[in-house]
């Protein structure tokens, strides 16, 4: 491969070039349409082009001047937060312990965990809704924390007893022999170590629980506990004949920004995160 | 600083696998031991359980004439090295050197004193706020011993603390492992598979086969007195020559000839009550070229006459590789040595292999006969069913 590509190196990266660049359009061109409706006033809106003629913000300051919205973000952030830290520190607590420990059914526990991670959620919608309703979690934000922890929590298992297993044991017997108790080296010696993954656990969880809309828009029926997602596709303009497009676009916008932030920023680490498994567990 | 005393330690796993068997071992105040064995052999159980990162399945373990067989690692007041060094990568060479002592709530002055001291004798000075991932090797190795010496513990415990340098810097750190300890004249318990590490560091060795002792002694008696043929050839390097022998009438009949017993033999191999076959052992240095013996010293041995196959010139003296007809010696004792050292596919080419170390002024070639001499009187006879050494003697 090495010896062929020193000759064509020019003629290569140029076609590769030109093969991201169109996969990249295809993927992107969607979001930028997004981008670009959201700044069209609603006279321009219909008019097909892709650059904005008549640049406007208000539909941006419309969607926050609703509480429709606000409470909504207000929902999304709250609970992906909520289930978030549940979720990463139960899960540390059994990776910690499945990568370290050898106890009479851990293949069962992961075996299982992994299984809930691939069960079609559809399926457990209905269940799921009866259940809430007699219990009095519908419509709650309980109602949405606890399904979402439920399924972030083989992922986050998952990614985080691949990052522990990467932590040599030995730095644990070392700091026993320096003389401190499993408490002391699990806070002074691993956790710091494993803080990386914790994080990029966090933000894997985060992103799951932000994006969902099945199990929001089943389990909420009011502005209470509705999450951003359910909420657009509850839009309406200010009268039947408006047509809401600009506000749902520029909501749109608004709920992709943490997550574009997110990926840009943490990069290096989600695919370490995803992959770190796959290669060296 | 304590004597450590291992009374019928026996460590069994769940699973029933036995990976050490009724080790008694001794250990002054102050004393210098390795233990030594192939993979496998038990030995890093060993200080595991001394350490007390593993329990002990039965008998007693005392430091300092008191039973520790239930605390925990962190109230044995024992240091480890580790073969990784095992240094926490996200604090600096000082603060990894402190640990022991914030952990112990040692103050701060005391904490800051301590630690450069150690940084002084390990030679680390200039590195204390470094990161262990900017460190070498030899330098990473010196922090966890820094790590270890800090708190003055009552022992050491070293498990293969020199095995991931390089070969020279290991003879180094070979020679600064033995002089701090002679300084500290700290207790030290030290694992290596190496059997050089352990001729040359240690007060005495220990030396472990399938999770039992095989012989206790200081290191030139075990090399001039083993006591099976498994210590036998796994101390010395390049390893003792053995050569199946029937022994008839105080003649051993071998592929090295017909070779009469000396007095001092026959009396050992007597007394032994020794079966017919036997398996012969020659150190490489009892060999020489018979050109080179003195006359009179001839009579107290035997020559062989065979074809170099390799001649390694080492300038102080010379490596001489033969190749004898007939059966390879075989035990099952020998058997796991090859295994260990990996040569056991590579050495049953047929014939007797035979390494002799000559002078540097043999004129022998490779490739050309060569007559050469070995000392009758050096010989060990082995009994080939339990590896005992026939000719074993507590002087």
């Amino acid at each position: 491969m090495a010896g062929i590509g020193g000759a064509e190196t020019t003629a290569k990266k140029t076609r590769w070039g030109i093969l991201n660049a169109v996969v990249v359009i295809y993927a992107l061109f969607p979001v930028l349409w997004i981008v670009s409706l959201s700044f069209k006033s609603k006279e321009t809106l219909a008019d097909g082009n892709f650059i904005p003629r008549d640049w406007t913000f208000d539909n941006y300051s419309n969607i926050f001047a609703t509480t429709e919205f606000v409470r909504a973000l207000a929902n999304s952030i709250g609970i992906a937060l909520i289930a978030t830290a549940v979720a990463v520190v139960f899960g540390t607590m059994a990776a910690y312990a499945i990568a370290r420990l050898d106890f009479p059914g851990k293949s069962l526990l992961v075996g299982v965990s992994l299984l809930i991670a691939m069960f079609p959620q559809v399926s457990l919608v209905s269940p799921l809704f009866e259940i809430e309703r007699s219990l009095g979690l519908f419509d709650t934000w309980p109602g949405l924390i606890l399904p979402y922890i439920t399924f972030a929590l083989p992922l986050a298992i998952y990614t985080l007893s691949a990052f522990f297993r990467e932590i040599p044991w030995e730095l644990e017997k070392a700091a026993k022999m320096d003389g401190a108790t499993p408490g002391q080296a699990f806070r002074r010696v691993i956790a710091p170590l494993a803080a990386p993954g914790v994080f990029t656990t966090a933000i894997l969880v985060f992103i799951f629980c932000w994006n969902d809309f099945l199990f929001a828009i089943s389990l909420t029926s009011t502005e209470k506990s509705r999450t951003v997602p359910v909420a657009l596709s509850f839009f309406t303009g200010s009268s039947q004949f408006e047509d809401p497009t600009g506000s749902i676009a520029a909501a749109a916008v608004v709920i992709t920004i943490p997550i574009i932030l997110f990926v840009l920023f943490f990069q290096r680490r989600i695919v370490a995160g995803l992959t770190s498994g796959a290669v060296k567990g | 600083m304590a004597e450590i005393v291992l009374d019928k330690v026996t460590k069994k796993y769940p699973d029933g696998a036995l990976a050490v068997q009724e080790v008694d071992i001794e250990i002054a105040d102050g004393e210098f031991i390795i233990l030594v064995g192939p993979s496998g052999c038990g030995k890093s159980t060993t200080l595991n359980m001394i350490a007390g990162l593993e329990d002990i399945t039965t008998g007693e373990l005392r430091i300092g004439g008191e039973r520790v067989n239930e605390r925990a690692p962190k109230d044995r007041d024992i240091a480890m090295v580790f073969q990784s060094y095992a240094l926490y990568p996200h604090m600096t060479v000082r603060e990894n050197m402190a640990f022991p002592l914030r952990l112990a709530k040692v103050d701060n002055a005391t904490v800051e004193k301590k630690v450069n001291d150690a940084a002084d004798i390990l030679d680390l000075g200039q590195h204390l706020d470094r990161k262990p991932s900017n460190l070498s090797g030899g330098q990473r190795q010196r922090v966890a011993m820094g790590r270890a010496i800090v708190r003055s513990p009552k022992a050491f415990l070293m498990d293969e603390p020199l095995s991931n340098l390089d070969a020279k810097l290991r003879v180094q750190m070979r020679t600064s492992v033995s002089r701090l300890q002679k300084q500290l004249g700290t207790t030290m318990v030290y694992v290596t598979h190496d059997q050089t590490e352990a001729m040359t560091l240690g007060d005495r060795v220990v030396v472990m086969r399938g999770g039992a002792v095989q012989q206790i002694g200081a290191p030139q008696y075990l090399y001039d007195h083993p006591a099976n043929l498994f210590v036998a050839g796994f101390i010395g390097s390049p390893s003792m020559n053995f050569v199946p022998a029937g022994l008839e009438d105080g003649v051993l009949r071998s592929p090295l000839g017909d070779v009469p017993l000396t007095d001092r033999i026959r009396r050992m191999v007597e007394a032994a009550d020794a079966p017919r076959e036997v398996i012969v052992g020659i150190r490489p240095e009892h060999f020489e070229d018979s050109k080179l013996v003195e006359e009179h010293q001839r009579g107290g041995g035997h020559t062989f006459t065979s074809n170099v196959d390799v001649l390694e010139s080492m300038g102080s003296d010379k490596f001489a590789y033969f190749t004898l007809s007939g059966e390879q010696a075989t035990s099952a004792e020998l058997a796991e040595l090859a295994a260990d050292s990996g040569t056991a596919e590579a050495g049953s080419g047929g014939g007797v292999p035979i390494v002799t170390r000559i002078s540097a002024a043999s004129g022998a070639r490779e490739g050309e006969q060569a007559e050469i001499w070995f000392n009758a009187d050096k010989v060990q006879l082995f009994d080939p069913a339990t590896g005992r050494n026939l000719t074993y003697s507590e002087e």
